[in-house]
């Protein structure tokens, strides 16, 4: 029996049951629907995390005081009482590093911030000119911070959206004075909107200057200090460059972690793909039920058509071509099974990339592809016991039965 | 030259603990070109007779030869080909594929066999001529009179160009007139040298042949020749 001809006989057994060849088709398809869908998901959580993480700034280091609790037990650590504050001094001497371009410090605390009989409690972050770079932010009206001498306290702000539409409803803020504390500071600047980042939300903070800052809380210290290391290649030169400055500094002592970016991004992308082929496995049980249905279709398409093997073994048709045709079945209604639950599950994609358009909900190749080749798989492995069995029936029984 | 030659045949199922002789002892020649009436009660046999002719059951003994060659040791491929290009059936309840027209049917040996399409629609185009099948190529089994379907059977049983045609009972699903139009298409085809092997219980359509065999309880009971139909050659 020429390919051709196997198709063709196959195709017209399969759209001569359609009851039967719609169902198995359906289970099929639901199956690979459920595995696209799922990995959409799952991948869309990764995505969106990593893009929340890189949003923060690119090639980042950040300084953190005080030492974490990995690395095991340390006897410096032990006679140590309380970490030295991380200062600006400290972020000065890291700025001359070779492997870093840039340096940001960042001392954080909340204040009342007033304008006009306005008021409101805001976060009031003490940052230098470098920090719009290294957090890769932007500006939307006037400047942000003068390139100045870090330990100068310029009385100036530079506000985010929010807290300027909530103090300047409707005018412009540039030019006018806010009250931060018993402070009056000028607005030099507006910050555009960058909506939801992890942790703080750009849109809600005043801007001044570090000195500032400080002067305001009574402070020294610094709540981090970020460092935009020279390339993602220096990532880890600097890294290590910081921690000996840093170390060096504060009498060998290691009272400060630092983290890099890459490392946390990382471990959420290890744990987010994880997740995403976990969910991809439970789904792809549901594929070998599909494969499971198409058996029991293929079966019950044996015993239906019992006589009609029995003829085309009378005819002349030999066990190797009755196994083709049968198989030739199970596997196509495997293939459209998968071609449809394909589309079906990238219009699902498409449907919840359209509810939720900040959640980047597309299927992986990986498991796109692995999902048509298991539909097709189970569909064939699962196919091979009916047409053995179609192939193997007795031609004399098989014919007297109407 | 014998186109068929069984010797010793044994034919014993199994039913239970109870081993029944399908066929015993049976020797028979039949040559070329010849129209055979198989007879007999039901049980006496002939189905499985005719099953073991068309190479659709194996004899437990014996030995048949068909052409000169000895069929009982092919392999089940080997007896497959053998059904495809020398064996046309023709059954009593037509088993035409109810999902394919009349000309797919009668295209379906071919299909089996590989035939190139070209050469199939050939075929067919003249199967259905000679059959008077024009008007009704493209119609399924269920659009079909009884008689029309039975023709499609025969024309797709013939399409091969067999060297004999086995028929079942090709009568016991149509009605007289219609049965009579069937036995004319057979014996039209056994006039142009095909050998004709029909299996029956109404002994009316044994008399037509020109050679009946009775059979009882598995053995040959009568092999009687009526002189007038000894016009071939």
């Amino acid at each position: 029996m020429r390919f051709r001809d196997v198709l063709r006989f196959a195709s017209d057994a399969a759209t001569g049951y359609p009851l039967r060849t719609s169902l198995s088709v359906l289970a099929m398809a639901i199956g690979v629907a459920a595995v696209v869908v799922l990995t959409a998901l799952g991948d869309g959580a990764r995505r969106y995390v990593v893009s929340q993480f890189s949003s923060l700034g690119t090639n980042l280091v950040i300084v953190v005081p005080g030492r974490s609790a990995t690395g095991g037990f340390n006897p410096a650590n032990a006679v140590t009482r309380t970490p030295r504050d991380l200062t600006v001094d400290d972020a000065l001497a890291v700025q001359r590093l070779p492997s870093v371009r840039r340096v940001a410090p960042l001392a954080v605390g909340t204040s009342e911030v007033s304008a006009g009989g306005r008021l409101r409690e805001g976060v009031i972050a003490g940052v230098a000119s470098t920090y719009i770079d290294v957090r890769n932010l932007q500006i939307a009206q006037g400047s942000f911070l003068p390139d100045e001498d870090w330990n100068r306290a310029l009385p100036v702000a530079v506000l985010g959206t929010k807290v300027r539409d909530e103090l300047f409803p409707g005018q412009s803020a540039v030019g006018q004075f806010v009250r931060i504390g018993d402070r009056r500071v000028r607005v030099i600047g507006v910050l555009k909107s960058t909506g939801q980042g992890l942790g703080m939300n750009t849109d809600e903070v005043v801007f001044v200057p570090v000195a500032l800052a400080q002067a305001l809380f009574n402070s020294n210290t610094l709540f981090r200090v970020l460092i935009e290391a020279r390339s993602r290649n220096h990532i880890a030169e600097a890294k290590r460059d910081v921690a000996a400055v840093l170390k060096a500094r504060h009498s060998g002592e290691e009272d400060v972690t630092v983290i890099t970016q890459d490392a946390v991004l990382a471990t959420f992308d290890k744990l987010l793909r994880a997740l995403t082929a976990a969910v991809a496995g439970i789904a792809a049980i549901s594929l070998a039920v599909a494969g499971i249905l198409v058996m029991n279709v293929m079966l019950v398409a044996v015993t239906q058509r019992t006589s009609e093997i029995g003829l085309l073994k009378a005819l002349g048709a030999r066990g190797a071509t009755i196994r083709q045709a049968f198989l030739a079945e199970a596997a196509m209604l495997s293939l459209f099974g998968a071609i449809s639950g394909y589309l079906l599950g990238e219009l699902g994609a498409f449907v919840l990339r359209q509810a939720f358009p900040v959640f980047p909900a597309y299927p992986p190749n990986w498991a796109v592809i692995a999902a048509l080749a298991t539909a097709l798989s189970t569909g064939l492995l699962f196919g091979i016991m009916p047409a053995r069995r179609a192939a193997q029936l007795d031609p004399v029984q098989a014919l007297m039965k109407h | 030259m014998a186109l068929i030659e069984l010797t010793g045949i044994e034919r014993v199922f199994r039913l239970g603990d109870v081993d029944v002789r399908a066929l015993a002892g049976i020797n028979l020649s039949i040559e070329a070109g010849e129209y055979v009436a198989i007879m007999g009660q039901s049980g006496s046999g002939k189905s499985t007779m005719l099953n073991l002719l068309g190479l659709l059951d194996r004899p437990n003994t014996g030995m048949y030869r068909l052409e000169e060659r000895d069929v009982t040791t092919l392999s089940p491929d080997e007896q497959a080909a053998v059904r495809s290009t020398r064996i046309g059936f023709v059954f009593q309840s037509f088993h035409l594929v109810p999902r394919l027209t009349a000309a797919e049917n009668i295209a379906l040996p071919m299909m089996l066999a590989g035939i190139a399409p070209a050469e199939r629609n050939r075929r067919v185009k003249q199967a259905l001529k000679d059959f008077g099948l024009d008007q009704r190529s493209d119609h399924r089994p269920d659009q079909l009179s009884g008689g029309q379907r039975q023709r499609v059977a025969i024309a797709r049983a013939t399409i091969m160009q067999p060297a004999m045609l086995l028929a079942d009972e090709p009568t016991g699903n149509l009605d007289r007139a219609t049965g009579d139009e069937v036995i004319s298409l057979l014996e039209a085809l056994n006039a142009r040298g095909m050998t004709l092997i029909i299996v029956t219980h109404d002994p009316k359509l044994g008399e037509r042949a020109g050679r009946q065999l009775v059979m009882e309880d598995g053995h040959l009971q009568s092999d009687k020749r009526r002189p007038a139909s000894t016009d071939f050659s």
